[in-house]
């Protein structure tokens, strides 16, 4: 039962970083209908700006994840207005296109040597690891600052997106364009905002990551951002509380693939949760079913 | 002077040529009119004045300032206010939201404030709730303030249309069909409705409408349209005789019936 429930925080904590990420999935193909694959490669982004924040510069931790967040939502904003504003009004696939080149772009460019390198690096501590023991089940301080974070940025999205002013007007958005457009609002700029959030998510995301699991590369990006994308479809993509289930349902199981089954199997289960929901269910547990997605 | 002066205006879709030289004045305080059959171009020229499409040529003025091609949302900053043939509301917004999003543009309070919640931002807010309501009031609305909008029946999302569309003050209010798939009662209501606040909002109005009873009610000016070009304009009364007006309506047969 230890096991268990000690496997079922690893899960969590594993889930969380997922959400995080996916959040910036669901947000953005909510707004432009568009899947951001280079969303993964702004994670990673984050992972090294919260390390230059503390190796570097000395930064302590809460400070390293501003740096992070704020510095990725410069960089979705910029990849938003280069890479995708222009191909606005082209087919959907010229964007899904441009998204993977884009993503391509980010870890190859990041791998030369003069930018962060290809060797992985090890992601500072900094402070001891202390582990708590409640019945059986060892909890680390790490983990608890991995789940207060996310929580906490969660709870923050979502009030933001219900209660403010900016929030309203990215649901308005996300129902019809034109509309909004024609009541007054900037719909470029609630765009640019929103790749902004998405992108400060997936930088916090980055920096708790490599807090958790110490070790940072430029690739790194590649398969938390296709599990965070599987965990937004499972939730129903465009739908901000499925891309938070969504992720938790994926980090558990890929969790509990591993304590067992195999390790070497969590991968394979991950995205074969992808086919059994596009089968079964391809609106995602939150969404509703009959709607026209893609 | 006139609050919106429409000179030459002619779009084209392709090879389509939706609307050709196209001119109309519309004074302040006015209630104007436009019919024409089905296809004649009434909606793309709403949608030019709006800002959905920038036109081929021609211009158009609104208080002496020249917005074709201007992007909606500043149209819209503007005061020109529409409603749409087919409703579009925000259908998963609740209906006090659908209100206050259309006053998004005003009040410079931006994101900062916002996430502040800073009390510059809680006084526009307050502002905006507020005429939100009192709005959602006027139109018979306020009980369902909650409610999803696509959850409303027909006839009360209609009314939310127009609601949301006085939200921002405007000054010229653009109704597109506003009596469609409404039954005699409902639109007797809707006539009283328009006339009233023209009155205590001190509008004009531009209305699209295929019910002649709501164009000959309440419109003191009719503006036909056919094949995208003006063919005649005048009083109701007059347009209502006019032989090219029943030509366009009721096609070659009124000529055979005639002879």
């Amino acid at each position: 039962m230890s096991y268990f429930l000690q496997q079922l925080i690893n899960g969590l904590q594993l889930g969380f970083v997922y959400a995080l990420i996916a959040l910036g999935y669901t947000m953005v193909y909510g707004i432009v209908k568009l899947i951001n694959f280079a969303h993964g490669d702004v994670f990673m982004v984050g992972a090294y700006l919260g390390f230059f924040a503390m190796a570097n510069w000395a930064l302590p931790f809460p400070v390293a994840i501003l740096v992070a967040m704020v510095g990725c939502a410069v960089l979705g904003m910029v990849i938003e207005r280069l890479a995708y504003k222009p191909l606005r009004n082209a087919p959907r696939i010229s964007a899904l296109i441009t998204a993977m080149g884009v993503s391509l772009f980010i870890e190859n460019f990041t791998n030369l040597n003069f930018v962060f390198g290809p060797a992985p690096r090890a992601f500072p501590r900094p402070f001891a690891v202390r582990t708590f023991n409640l019945g059986g089940v060892s909890i680390t301080n790490i983990t608890v600052i991995v789940f207060g974070v996310s929580i906490l940025l969660m709870v923050a999205l979502t009030w933001f997106v219900n209660s403010t002013k900016t929030g309203r007007a990215m649901r308005a958005v996300s129902m019809d364009k034109d509309t909004s457009r024609l009541m007054g609002i900037d719909v470029d700029r609630i765009i640019t905002i929103t790749f902004g959030i998405g992108s400060a998510l997936a930088g916090a995301g980055g920096v708790l990551f490599g807090f958790a699991y110490p070790q940072i590369q430029p690739l790194m990006g590649i398969m938390p951002g296709l599990k965070a994308f599987v965990a937004a479809v499972l939730g129903g993509i465009g739908i901000i509380p499925g891309a938070m289930l969504g992720a938790v349902i994926m980090g558990v199981v890929e969790t509990f693939t591993s304590a067992y089954v195999s390790s070497t199997l969590r991968d394979a289960v991950a995205f074969g949760v992808l086919i059994i929901v596009l089968l079964v269910r391809p609106t995602g547990i939150l969404g509703r079913p009959g709607r026209e997605k893609v | 002077m006139s609050l919106l002066d429409i000179r030459g205006l002619t779009m084209k879709f392709g090879g389509l040529v939706a609307v050709k030289d196209f001119t109309v004045s519309i004074d302040a305080h006015e209630l104007v009119g436009l019919i024409g059959p089905n296809g004649a171009g009434k909606t793309t020229v709403f949608n030019l004045v709006t800002g959905m499409h920038a036109p081929v040529a021609g211009t158009i003025e609104f208080q002496g300032r020249r917005i074709q091609g201007m992007r909606p949302w500043r149209v819209y900053a503007l005061g020109i206010a529409r409603t749409f043939q087919n409703i579009r509301l925000f259908g998963m917004l609740s209906v006090l939201d659908n209100v206050r999003v259309a006053d998004h543009h005003r009040g410079e309070a931006g994101l900062v404030h916002s996430i502040l919640r800073s009390p510059k931002f809680r006084h526009e807010e307050k502002r905006t709730t507020d005429r939100a309501l009192e709005l959602l009031s006027i139109l018979g609305l306020d009980q369902r303030r909650d409610e999803l909008a696509r959850n409303l029946p027909y006839g009360e999302q209609r009314r939310l249309e127009i609601a949301r569309a006085l939200v921002s003050d405007p000054k010229l209010l653009l109704l597109d069909e506003p009596a469609a798939g409404m039954n005699p009662s409902e639109v007797g209501q809707l006539m009283e409705l328009i006339l009233s606040i023209k009155e205590r909002f001190n509008l004009t109005v531009f209305l699209i409408e295929h019910q002649m009873k709501v164009v000959m009610g309440v419109c003191e000016r009719v503006v036909v349209m056919e094949f995208g070009e003006i063919i005649c304009t005048g009083k109701p009364e007059q347009v209502q005789c006019d032989p090219k007006v029943v030509e366009a309506y009721l096609g070659v047969q009124a000529e055979e019936s005639q002879q």
